[in-house]
This record gives C-alpha cells, sequence and structure tokens, in this order.
C-alpha cells in the first residue's frame, strides 16, 4: 500500500525526522491560511498523488505571495497528473501540502529498502540527491553507499554515523544525520514498511537536515496489526477495478487485452495471461482467486470480470489443490444463474474433485465451452473472441 | 530415493483443528503419510482425525518422534509457529500459510540460518515424494512415482508441470514447491543441488517466475555444479512493471526481475527454456530419452 508525501512526512517526523514547516489544503482558501499559518516568505505548492516525478508534470509550486498560492491551488486542484510513474491515465489532485520553502546547501538520497537476496533491510543512499536512483545508478554509481542492517541486532548507533560520513556531512551535522537515518529505520521497522525513500533529504544554509519529500510503501501482509496505517489509504488514487477486487479479498490486475481472466494460483494466472497471447489474444486482467475459494467467491470474482466492459471472452483456469473443482464449477453455474452472461465463457478444470466439477458444468444445461488443457483453453478462448468481434 | 521426505518421515501438524490443516491433513493421511500428532494450542489432550493434539510441539514431542511438521496456522501467527518448530529441532518445517508479513520471515530467516532446520514456504503448496509422503496442500493423484525433479516458486504451475512428467510417464523423485514470497526458506539453489546429489532424479523441472533475481542466479548455479538436464519454465512475461502480480514476490521493480531477463540467463547457461508450461512434458521427456 502506498501513501501521500505528508502523510508519509507525518510518520517519519513522529521517528525523529525532520522535515520544514507544513498543512495540507483541500481548496484555494485553506491553501492561503496554511501558508499564514506556518509562516515565512517563501512558500511551496505541492500536488499529493500516489507517485513521484511530480516536479516535471508541473505538480509542484514555489509562490511568494497570498495570490501565487491560490491559484497554484487553483490551478492543482482537480487535475490530472501524469507522469511516468502513473502511467498514462494519470492521478487527480485531491489533496494539496503547503510548506515552507527552505534554502538548501545540497541534497542527499537515502531510501531503505528489503535485499530479497541478502534477506535484509538495506539503506541506500547517495550523495547525489534529487535525482531518479536508477539513473543515478547508471551514471555515478561511484555516489551508492549501501548498508545492511543485520535483524538480530537492528540498525547501530556507529552504522548510522558510518553512512552520514560516507555521505559527507559535515561533522557539525553528524548527531543531526545519525538521529534522521535512524529515524528513517526505526518507520520503516515499526510499522511495517517496505520502502522509505528521502529524496532530496537536504542540508538548508541554516544547518538543518530536511526531509524535502517523503514516500514510504507498506506490507499489505501486515496491515491486520497497523490499523494506523490502514486508515492512511486513499482509494481516489487506485484503479477502481482493483479497489472493488480487493475490497472482496481478491488479487486483481487490470490490463489492457480483452479476454478476462478468473484463474486459481498467481503462477498459473500469469501462464495462462502468457498462453492466452501466446496464442494471438490479449488478456484483459490477472485475477487470482486464491486458495480455498468457496461458490460465492466464485460467483463474486465471476462478476467482476464480467463487468469490465472491455471483455469479449471469459477464460476459467482452474488447477485445483487447495481448491475444490466441484466448488468452482458450482460457483460458476450459480453466475450463469444470476448474472447476465453475454460473452462465451471457456472452462478448463483440473486436480482435486475434477470429475464432480465437469459434471456440475455438464449438468447445469449452460452453453458453458469446457477445454482439457491449459493450451487447449487460451485457444478456444482466442478463437472465441474472435468470433464474437468479427460477428459484430 | 529422492529428496527432502520419504516414507520415513514422521509429520506433525501445527493448526491440524483448523478447516485447513483438517481437510488437508485427512488427504496426506489417505494418500498414505506418516502424520503422528498435532498442535493446536488450548486443544492439548484431545483427538482430532483420531490423532492426539498437543498445545505445544515441545508436548508433542515428549510421545513422537517427529521428522518433519507442517504449518496451517492463520497468517498473523504463521512465524511464531515456524519459530516454534525451529526451536524445537524440527529438521523440516513447511509452511503452507499465505500472507505472512515480510519483516516476520526476516527474523524468522536470521533464526534459520544458525539452526539445523530447513523452512519450505511459506505461501507455498508444500513438498511430496510421490507413492511415499505427501506434506501439503497438492493433489496426490497426479504425482507418479519416477524420476524428475520438480522445484517451483508457484503452486498451480508445479501441479502443471507434475501432471505433464506423470502424462509423460516420467513420474517424479520429489516435487517441492519454494513459495512465493519474497523472503522465504528453501531456494531453487538449495533444491537444485539436493536433486544433483539425489542418484534417483535424472532430470530436473524449474519454474521461475518475474521478480527478483533467483532465476538468475540459480542459471549460474545450473551452468557451474548441475550436469543433470533442466527444464526451466517462467511466467509472466506478460506482466506489467511496478504491479504486483498475486504473489508478493511477483514484481517487476527498477526493470530488474523480467520474465526475458530470466529465460535469457537460463538459456544463456545451457538450460532447455519453453515458452509455455504446456511444453514442459515433451521437453523433459526428449532430454531423458535423448
Amino acid at each position: 500500500m502506498d501513501i501521500h508525501e505528508y502523510q508519509a512526512k507525518e510518520l517519519l517526523s513522529e521517528c525523529g525526522v525532520g522535515i520544514a514547516p507544513g498543512g495540507l489544503a483541500y481548496s484555494p482558501e485553506q491553501a492561503v491560511y496554511r501558508a499564514k499559518e506556518i509562516g515565512g516568505h517563501k512558500w511551496v505548492v505541492k500536488a499529493q498523488i500516489h507517485s513521484g516525478a511530480r516536479g516535471k508534470a508541473g505538480g509542484i509550486k514555489i509562490c511568494s505571495n497570498d495570490e501565487e498560492i491560490w491559484d497554484a491551488a487553483d490551478e492543482l486542484l482537480g487535475k490530472r497528473l501524469v507522469t511516468h510513474q502513473t502511467g498514462p491515465a494519470g492521478k487527480v489532485v485531491y489533496r494539496l501540502y503547503i510548506e515552507q520553502a527552505t534554502d538548501i546547501v545540497r541534497e542527499i538520497y537515502l531510501a531503505l529498502v528489503l535485499d530479497r537476496d541478502k534477506q535484509r533491510v538495506v539503506f541506500v543512499t547517495s550523495t547525489e540527491g534529487g535525482m531518479d536512483i536508477e539513473e543515478v545508478a547508471a551514471t555515478k554509481p561511484e555516489s551508492i553507499h549501501r548498508l545492511e542492517v543485520e535483524p538480530a541486532v537492528g540498525l547501530r548507533d556507529f552504522q548510522a554515523r558510518e553512512l552520514a560520513f560516507a555521505l559527507g556531512i559535515h561533522p557539525e551535522l553528524i548527531s543531526q544525520a545519525v538521529r534522521t537515518i535512524k529515524g528513517a529505520y526505526r518507520a520503516f521497522r515499526d510499522l511495517d514498511a517496505t520502502m522509505v525513500e528521502i529524496n532530496p533529504l537536504v542540508v538548508t544554509k541554516d544547518n538543518r537536515v530536511l526531509a524535502l519529500d517523503a514516500k514510504m510503501g507498506f506490507d499489505d501482509n501486515a496491515l491486520f496489526r497497523r490499523p494506523n496505517i490502514a486508515e492512511l489509504r486513499d482509494k481516489s488514487q487506485e484503479d477502481p477495478r482493483e479497489t472493488s477486487a480487493s475490497d472482496r479479498g481478491l488479487s486483481y490486475v487490470g490490463l489492457d487485452g480483452d479476454i478476462g481472466c478468473m484463474i486459481n494460483g498467481a503462477g498459473l494466472a500469469m501462464a495462462t495471461m502468457d498462453m492466452i497471447k501466446h496464442k494471438g489474444g490479449e488478456p484483459a486482467n490477472f485475477l487470482d482467486i486464491g486458495g480455498g475459494a468457496s461458490p460465492d467467491r466464485v460467483t463474486k470474482a465471476f462478476k467482476l470480470v464480467l463487468d469490465d466492459e472491455k471483455v469479449k471472452a471469459i477464460l476459467v483456469n482452474i488447477f485445483a489443490g487447495i481448491n475444490r473443482c466441484d466448488w468452482i464449477a458450482e460457483g460458476v453455474v450459480h453466475a450463469f444463474g444470476k448474472l447476465e452472461v453475454k460473452v462465451p465463457v471457456i472452462v478448463r478444470l483440473s486436480g482435486t474433485n475434477v470429475d464432480k466439477g465437469v459434471q456440475i458444468l455438464k449438468d447445469s444445461g449452460y452453453p458453458i465451452i469446457t477445454a482439457d488443457t491449459l493450451a487447449e483453453a487460451a485457444e478456444k478462448s482466442v478463437a472465441e473472441r474472435n468470433r464474437v468481434t468479427n460477428a459484430k | 530415493m529422492s529428496i527432502l521426505i520419504s516414507n520415513n518421515t514422521r509429520v506433525l501438524c501445527q493448526g491440524i483443528t483448523g478447516t485447513q490443516g483438517s481437510f488437508h491433513s485427512q488427504q496426506a493421511i489417505a494418500y498414505g503419510t506418516q502424520v503422528v500428532a498435532g498442535v493446536t494450542p488450548g486443544r492439548g489432550g484431545t483427538a482430532h482425525l483420531e490423532l492426539p493434539v498437543y498445545d505445544t510441539i515441545d508436548q508433542a514431542l515428549e510421545s513422537h518422534a517427529v521428522d518433519a511438521s507442517v504449518i496451517y496456522v492463520p497468517a498473523p501467527f504463521a512465524a511464531d509457529a515456524i519459530l516454534e518448530a525451529v526451536y524445537a529441532g524440527i529438521k523440516i518445517i513447511v509452511c503452507i500459510t499465505e500472507g505472512v508479513p515480510v519483516l516476520d520471515m526476516i527474523k524468522v530467516n536470521a533464526v534459520l540460518r544458525n539452526s539445523h532446520s530447513l523452512l519450505i514456504g511459506p505461501n507455498c503448496p508444500g513438498v511430496i515424494t510421490p507413492g511415499e509422503c505427501k506434506i501439503g496442500i497438492m493433489p496426490g493423484e497426479i504425482h507418479r512415482p519416477g524420476n524428475i525433479g520438480i522445484v517451483s516458486r508457484s503452486g498451480t504451475l508445479t501441479y502443471v508441470a507434475v501432471n505433464q512428467t506423470t502424462q509423460h510417464g516420467l513420474g517424479q523423485t520429489t516435487c517441492v514447491g519454494i513459495g512465493g514470497d519474497p523472503i522465504h526458506g528453501l531456494d531453487f539453489l538449495d533444491c537444485l543441488q539436493l536433486f544433483e546429489d539425489d542418484e534417483a532424479t535424472q532430470g530436473i523441472i524449474m519454474v521461475g517466475e518475474i521478480g527478483g533475481t533467483a532465476e538468475e542466479e540459480a542459471a549460474e548455479f545450473i551452468q557451474e555444479k548441475v550436469t543433470k538436464p533442466v527444464v526451466a519454465y517462467i511466467a509472466g512475461v506478460t506482466a506489467p512493471p511496478g504491479k504486483r502480480m498475486g504473489h508478493a514476490g511477483a514484481i517487476i521493480s527498477g526493470g530488474k526481475g523480467t520474465a526475458e531477463q530470466k529465460f535469457l540467463a537460463l538459456e544463456k547457461a545451457g538450460v532447455t527454456t519453453v515458452h509455455s508450461p504446456a511444453d514442459i512434458g515433451e521437453h523433459m521427456s526428449m532430454l531423458i530419452n535423448a
């Protein structure tokens, strides 16, 4: 789960990371009022969307008076910002963060991520802040400093110091930098984050170390024990199809094709998508109904795929281990009874209780096309999709 | 012969009284697995599926010899269950549970490194030596004793590979689902080494997916250390970057972990790759009978 910049800053600040004074605004009036509250002579009006690279997309504006703040806020609110991270659809700005502008002496990159190979949390930092870390890694790899955290003992003070010195922090500011580094780690560890990125972390003219921009991502699997984090979810920033699926406990990713997929298991779902493409079709979605899917859950998943107007054919591919084919078949048959199914449906069942499942499909009397293998199922789906499209 | 488990393996089930624990323990017993006892805190002293249930693993070990433990407890408590098994000194720990927080797994693996236990999973179908011992949620009837070792990150794709080797008359020595999470126990390298050392295994099937660099490392390992024929398939050629494809570990991030890169690395290492899971069996069969 992703959160907004202002939310990440609030969380990091609670852990000891320095931030500039700022406040949230939902309207131009509020934006002007916030600036007054914060004080200072110069402010930054920042669009809050779940994406980086907002500056290049025109989502960040520097203002020196009420009128400029009003105009910036008026322009940004409701605007759809497109960055290289949002995809062509972009994301709509509903919230603004007004922050006191700072005089920057230097910019640093500081991030915490999960290293899968090392099986540890690692710091990735660079003396070159304010740029994409991928770009820095390609052009100035020598500026990158990594630090692994041993899970049993956590981050030690000497490690944080080492990192601060490696980043060329002035000795007078080391204790501030150490507090920042430790704070970022504590936020990561205590809140079940999967990513903390402070880019840039800046040193100001008046010798403060501040997080100028911040991004945090969280482990969906740990939200059960982080209700304060779960609360920060902003559905306006998500694909509505994916929101509706996750609210029903289904794993769904919207794609651009027209063959709807309902599959059990993430691996098989990906393989089925690949197979559809291999046979000349394009998948409309990734959908894993998961293990132990009851007929009711199958019906819900079926409705989700059917609700996508692009879908011209539906492929159900089940290789049941923890699932039972008879339950899947019941769910599909139930969906036919309850919903208006206008597109061809191809079902391939295999594994636990397959005979029972196939029998249920046969006995239903609905025009369900069955297939024995994945290749056959994909081929039939593409053929049916082409038949339906050409008939129009 | 086989790897990890055989008909001598005595199995304990953690979470045996739950819906999943119950259903799959029943299936395992019906398959012939030696399930000797179960653990559910608070249910000690009762019986379930005609097996004694204990409050803790330590209590169970007072009356039973146990070689492996299988975990069906809910995700919030799974890391704890794994650690209980590690502390009790159980050799093979199989965690089926999906959705274990990743920071929990980092701690678990730090403890595992200094133990004698092997962890399979979490978020995996388990491990099976056909005709001898089934630990996990895979449908037993598609397996046949034979000479192919299978290792896979995906549950359902393992079944696809199994089904094909069965249909081609090859059968399997042991099938291991290592799980779809970014941080997990046994990995490709461990399993490849075990299969390489196992006399009965004549060919190895490896099923990977997008995310991470485990397949690339496996490719290097195969080139250097594996003499047996390997057939590999990678799922997720059509997956868009930045989207998590179901498994917590299946995500293309920062341009890394794409299926193309993995296919390329494997092909460079001399591995036979197939671009459809439907071709796995045929290619393995050709390599074995060549």
